[in-house]
């Protein structure tokens, strides 16, 4: 993994104190609350429907042990023994205290963590693939890329007031993990034809309101220009891009409102300006960036075998074990979403067995996804046995991975102010309407993704099933969508009719769910099938 | 019936104006009439309140009662975590936000 060097250190220490003097003014009554809170808000803390709520970044979704174990030590003593890990691969306290949130951010800077850029309209935590390393397919470990974004984006003057939030995610897989298509800017090494590795530029996609899959807008990038690329595309925006509605500020907007070609020009125009600036990271301290996520040392010779005669044991690796690229190794995928549980919640005892597995047998790294789930990326076959009796003796074995039950939920109106509705009840009464896991594997892959409110957390643009909560005249109602995806061949849903209640719902997608069973050919997910007969025999069962 | 609320500044503990001061239980809350952003102005002059509102709510039985879905779930806490709330015991809490 990378370590901060003393400059990292330096500046989140920096930040640490400059933060626990602004709250002390705000508590003395020296800062008012207009003047707060964007101080506030760029360090991770919101005012949310019951407390305060900090969101923790963990950069690309990974993290060591000792990084996971600050994240249960702070829930078990600042919180209410739990966290919430959400759809951007970060962790969010929903019980913080005013008071305590500069201490907070000062233990969690003794681990190389933050919580800065975790909110305002600047640029996010950089996502990743939660195989980077692992996954047999990948050019590349996109994360080195990740990691110099992330420096380069940390604190950058030009780009700390932009129009609106801005996400970017990084891959080098062209099995898509990280939703690249729906995000800001979504980058994705791949091969030129002459066989060079190289960035294919997205840029002008994202779910909230006004869902987008993002246009290429550079086919391929030499990765020695990224920088003074992006600063091109960010340029282009920051001065174009609408502040005067921030319904209409994000970059997606701009680029559909320009087109991708005249957008696209833009940029190579101001390309032609930053490339000479000396904007681009020098390659050694890339190099030194990328020894961090230098491949771990596997054993050779491990045997590939793995005894299954346990049938839940088998279970669980038919639908939690992905195949690694080294012989004798496997990627574990630990389930956040036991049935009738919360997605995406884990307790400070589950996250201290998550950090202790991933010491004893993942070489010390975590990694959160964006479905809400964690990844031990680098284990032993020989050694899933162990970890699955761990895992289940603590509610973490739940055989689910994209399966319906595998639900995304934003935290929705439980505790989120911008909510309309809940999400967290609708996706329990779903998962527990199809709880049998024989039904569930019968159905295969399907995704299921739920907001409680027209920002899209939840990712519902993207579900093969979305959900969609919203107020209608103080009641809840749920808009049903079908046919996203967030994967490599990304779409959005499209609204199948009038809306329903929770429990409505819960029905209408059973009734979905039958339409496919009923209709579906050989080896078809929920997916395929939409697309393939469109919704007609869907919207006939579910109104007709 | 308006109900002035808001969150605490140092907890975040959502509270609800009782007439004299601050209390984290709804059934405390008094009907502020016309005066609700007044006292929110005096209050969060004060530091005692952060991000005050006033809201339409109802006299009932119990007591009284927001009348939007979101103000009942900050009365009691989140729907999914009951034991969390300030009435993790009463069987009926889910009714009276629903």
């Amino acid at each position: 993994m990378y370590r901060y060097d003393d400059y990292d250190q330096a500046i989140v220490d920096a930040r640490v104190e400059e933060f626990r003097d602004q709250t002390n003014r705000r508590l003395a009554g020296e800062l008012s609350e207009d003047q707060f809170k964007p101080l506030r808000l760029m360090n991770g803390l919101y005012l949310q429907l019951h407390a305060y709520m900090l969101r923790v970044a963990i950069p690309y979704g990974t993290l060591s042990g000792r990084q996971m174990r600050m994240l249960a030590h702070i829930a078990r003593t600042y919180d209410k023994d739990y966290g919430h890990f959400t759809t951007r691969q970060n962790l969010q306290y929903n019980w913080i205290k005013l008071a305590d949130a500069p201490e907070i951010l000062a233990q969690l800077a003794t681990v190389e963590m933050h919580a800065i850029q975790t909110s305002g309209n600047c640029i996010r935590n950089i996502s990743s693939d939660q195989y980077a390393g692992a996954a047999a397919e990948e050019i590349e470990d996109p994360r080195p890329w990740a990691e110099l974004l992330r420096q380069w984006s940390t604190f950058h003057p030009e780009f700390i007031f932009l129009p609106r939030k801005f996400k970017i995610a990084v891959t080098a897989s062209e099995v898509d993990r990280t939703a690249v298509k729906l995000h800001d800017i979504g980058l994705q090494i791949h091969r030129n034809a002459a066989g060079e590795a190289g960035f294919r530029v997205f840029v002008g996609g994202g779910m909230g309101r006004t869902p987008m899959v993002a246009p290429v807008i550079r086919e391929f990038l030499p990765k020695e220009q990224l920088i003074s690329y992006l600063e091109a595309c960010l340029r282009v925006y920051n001065r174009f891009g609408r502040r005067d509605n921030m319904y209409k500020a994000r970059i997606k907007i701009l680029v559909h409102e320009l087109g991708a070609d005249e957008y696209r020009r833009q940029v190579e125009e101001e390309f032609l300006h930053t490339r000479t600036l000396g904007l681009d990271a020098p390659m050694d301290e890339f190099d030194r960036i990328a020894a961090g996520f230098a491949p771990p040392a596997f054993e050779t010779g491990l045997s590939d075998e793995i005894d299954q005669t346990s049938p839940a044991f088998a279970r669980w690796v038919g639908n939690q074990v992905a195949a690694h690229k080294t012989p004798g190794y496997a990627i574990v995928n630990i389930s956040l979403k036991p049935t009738g549980g919360i997605p995406g919640d884990a307790s400070s005892a589950q996250i201290d067995l998550m950090a202790d597995l991933a010491e004893a047998y993942s070489f010390d790294e975590l990694r959160i996804t964006h479905a809400q789930n964690v990844v031990l990326a680098h284990v032993k076959k020989s050694d899933l046995f162990a970890i699955w009796q761990k895992l289940d003796a603590a509610g973490l074995a739940t055989p689910n991975l994209d399966l319906v039950s595998d639900i995304i939920a934003c935290p929705g109106l439980d505790y989120c102010s911008l909510a309309n509705a809940r999400s967290i009840p609708v996706a329990q009464k779903i998962a527990e309407r199809f709880a049998d896991l024989d039904r569930q594997r019968d159905l295969g892959e399907l995704k299921i993704k739920i907001s409680g409110c027209i920002n899209a957390c939840g990712h519902h643009h993207a579900g093969h099933i979305g959900i969609l909560g919203v107020d209608r005249k103080g009641e809840e109602n749920y808009q049903l969508s079908f046919g996203g995806s967030g994967a490599e061949d990304a779409s959005l849903a499209k609204i199948i009719g009038p809306g329903f209640s929770e429990d409505g719902v819960v029905d209408a997608v059973e009734k979905a769910v039958d339409v496919y069973k009923a209709l579906r050919s050989d080896g078809e997910r929920f997916l395929d099938t939409y697309r393939r007969i469109g919704e007609a025999p869907f919207k006939e069962a579910i109104y007709g | 019936m308006k109900i002035l609320t808001g969150n605490d500044l140092t907890s975040g503990d959502v509270i609800w104006w009782t007439g004299d001061g601050w209390s984290r239980h709804i059934e405390h809350a008094v009907d502020v009439d016309a005066h609700g952003e007044a006292i929110a102005a005096q209050e969060e002059a004060a530091r005692r309140v952060n991000a005050p509102y006033v809201i339409q709510g109802e006299m009932t039985e119990a007591g009284p009662r927001p009348g939007h879905i979101k103000d009942r779930i900050r009365a009691v806490g989140p729907t999914v975590r009951t034991d969390l709330g300030l009435k993790p015991a009463d069987p009926s809490i889910g009714e009276w936000v629903i």
